[in-house]
């Protein structure tokens, strides 16, 4: 057991599995010689050389479609785009080539290849470098995505999307970069498709992904110590595919469910979340279910401003207070 | 009528016997590949006429000699990469024409059972790894197939087919700029077809030639081809393997040629100068090469002989596909994931 940053699991995460397979290979903008813009990817260049880990041209196209191209012929891509925003210039690739050729081939064509971006808000970069946009890809068949909320399962779950025969999309949130957590020696491997109940209570459910989860869990301590809510957070962790199982039971506990999302309001994960709950558990629920999320705003770059368009814990707490009360 | 400036490349074709370099045994197979092409490509489009053909479909009528040239000169193992306009790639690569009349006709025996159709032809067993109707997304998907090969140390080489619109893209630039930086062994083909869509390619592209005129920008060798001539683009793509397979990175070839019908089923073409469909006919492709090999001494029953032999290939896939069964239902939701099925939650 050792303390590692989410940022040095994300490089410990790709070695454990360039280390396994030779077919894994990494590609990406400044991912090699200059270790990352975010510093996630350091080392593995000199461990691995520059034919297993091959810096880029600032051509996101090229970089997904190099990875397609790849996987489909045998390898294992591991692509970088540097910020999830990029996603919008290379989207072709998401939304029409990753989750489509298996099906469009009758089963001819696969594409196991993983795209891992840093994505979400926190560091002041304004509207086109912190936007939280998983729910761009939960929306396309085919695909998968996931996004770990601490170092652990940036390491297990890196391992399960590379061992995955599907494209998965494997979202990185920024702020989390420099937080630590314990994470066990050894392999780790986890495997997509699994909810996590971060800290169990019987009053009402929230659940959160990725930045949120750690926001979701102070504010659930705030909760019970201030008002006496018992929250039940749980890691939704990955939303293709998505563990409906561990979310409605739940719900079935609790009654009550909560969302907390960083993306703008439309269209968010929790929305399908709540629409799954209403479908089938609809009279577990002992009262409406609630999405907290950022305002549908582009996102501000001066921090007093950003700080107070994501989903914060004051806001997590007093909107859970008073649902709960009224 | 665009100029063939490659005056060289011909005249040495002309000059040339049955048995020089590219021998009796390839030019056979030259000819068999454009009629087969020719054929079932006219056979699609009276399909459509009977409405059995549904959907939209691009026909590739007067541009056999580039995809028969560049199939004949690959190696099993190479990898098409197709648009769009791919029937002809396909069948040149040896895919069945009941499986791609299937497709197009949406029947259970088409290559992909309906579930792809006649924009996305794929036979991974033949190497025809997808046909891409998004403008440019194949060509850096064609790079990736290459950066495979070259990482493994295989010798197979990736073939990117697209049209003369498709430079425009930013897909083109990112790979060229892409392929040429690592030295993939990687076959840019631009069948230049005059047209981009319903617009001559002239009138919104910066340069004349609008692959060979930018290969100067990614350090690659400017090389613009007659595409009616199977010989040329068949020497053409063989040097090109050739060098991608030694190591020596890409090639960008544009391929001059024209394309009889419109640009889709929707398009009856009205846009074209008069007379310019009729002089691009006098150099047709399959016209040209039958008169090539009477002129080198192939019989005339022999060239019979091949073209009632793919005559009765089109009609009896033609049966067959008018006496295949509908796909069934439960394919709908199938192979989505690579589990077979298509669920998204437990």
């Amino acid at each position: 057991m050792a303390e590692l940053t989410y940022r040095d699991a994300v490089a410990r995460g790709i070695a454990q599995e360039m280390t396994r397979d030779p077919d894994v290979v990494f590609l990406g903008e400044d991912i090699g010689k200059a270790g990352g813009v975010f510093k996630a990817t350091v080392g593995l260049y000199e461990q691995f050389g520059p034919l297993r880990v091959r810096d880029t041209p600032i051509s996101e196209q090229a970089i997904l479609g190099a990875a397609m191209g790849a996987a489909m012929t045998g390898l294992k891509p591991i692509a970088e785009i540097m910020f999830s925003d990029f996603f919008a210039v290379c989207f072709d690739y998401i939304a029409n080539e990753f989750g489509k050729s298996r099906y469009m081939s009758n089963g001819q064509l696969k594409c196991p290849l993983v795209v891992r971006t840093g994505n979400g808000a926190g560091s002041r970069f304004g509207a086109q470098h912190s936007q939280s946009v998983e729910n761009w890809c939960m929306m396309i068949p085919g695909i998968k995505v996931v996004a770990p909320s601490n170092p652990r399962d940036v390491i297990g779950l890196m391992a399960a999307a590379v061992r995955d025969p599907d494209p998965v999309i494997f979202f990185e949130h920024k702020s989390l970069y420099p937080t630590k957590g314990e994470v066990p020696d050894g392999e780790i491997v986890d495997r997509l498709g699994a909810a996590a109940i971060a800290r169990p209570g019987k009053d009402a459910t929230i659940l959160a992904l990725a930045l949120m989860v750690p926001r979701a869990l102070v504010a659930a301590e705030r909760l019970k110590a201030e008002h006496g809510i018992d929250c039940e957070v749980v890691d939704v962790r990955s939303l293709v595919p998505l563990d409906t199982q561990t979310i409605l039971g739940s719900v079935a506990r609790t009654h009550r469910l909560f969302t907390v999302e960083e993306n703008p309001r439309l269209c968010g994960w929790g929305a399908e979340i709540v629409s799954i709950v209403a479908d089938e558990a609809f009279y577990d629920l002992d009262g409406p279910p609630v999405r907290i999320t950022t305002p549908h705003i582009p996102l501000p770059a001066a921090d007093i401003l950003e700080d107070v368009a994501l989903p914060t814990v004051d806001r997590i707490v007093e909107r859970v207070r008073r649902s709960m009360q009224s | 009528m665009a100029k063939i400036e490659d005056r060289a490349t011909r005249s040495k074709v002309a000059a040339s016997g049955l048995n020089d370099d590219i021998g009796e045994e390839m030019r056979l197979r030259l000819f068999r590949s454009q009629v087969l092409l020719r054929q079932a490509e006219q056979r699609a489009f009276d399909l459509f006429l009977q409405n059995l053909v549904k959907g939209t479909s691009h026909l590739s009528l007067g541009q056999e000699a580039v995809a028969a040239g560049f199939a004949c000169a690959m190696k099993p193992g190479d990898l098409s990469f197709c648009t769009y306009r791919g029937h002809a790639h396909t069948l040149a690569r040896g895919v069945p024409v009941e499986k791609v009349l299937g497709e197009l006709m949406q029947r259970d025996n088409g290559l992909m059972r309906g579930k792809g159709g006649s924009m996305h032809l794929t036979s991974a067993e033949h190497g025809v790894m997808g046909s891409y109707a998004i403008i440019g997304a194949h060509l850096p998907i064609a790079c990736g197939a290459a950066w495979r090969a070259q990482y493994k140390g295989h010798k197979d080489v990736s073939v990117c087919f697209f049209g003369d619109g498709t430079t425009n893209i930013g897909a083109f630039h990112e790979a060229l700029n892409f392929a040429v930086v690592w030295k993939l062994p990687v076959i840019f083909v631009c069948e230049n077809n005059l047209y981009m869509e319903y617009t001559p390619i002239g009138d919104v592209t910066a340069v004349k030639h609008p692959a060979a005129d930018r290969a100067a920008a990614y350090g690659l060798e400017r090389i613009l081809i007659d595409g009616n001539d199977a010989d040329v683009v068949y020497r053409a793509a063989s040097a090109a393997y050739e060098k991608a397979r030694a190591g020596g990175g890409p090639s960008l070839i544009e391929c001059l040629t024209y394309r009889y019908s419109g640009h889709s089923r929707a398009d009856p073409a009205k846009y074209r100068p008069e007379g310019e469909l009729e002089k691009w006919k006098e150099r047709d492709p399959v016209k040209l090469y039958r008169e090539r090999l009477k002129q080198f001494g192939v019989a005339e029953n022999a060239i019979t002989a091949i073209e009632t032999e793919v005559q009765n290939i089109v009609d009896a896939a033609t049966e067959a596909c008018k006496a295949a069964p509908m796909p069934p239902l439960d394919i709908l939701t199938t192979d989505v994931y690579a589990d077979g099925g298509f669920a998204w939650r437990n």
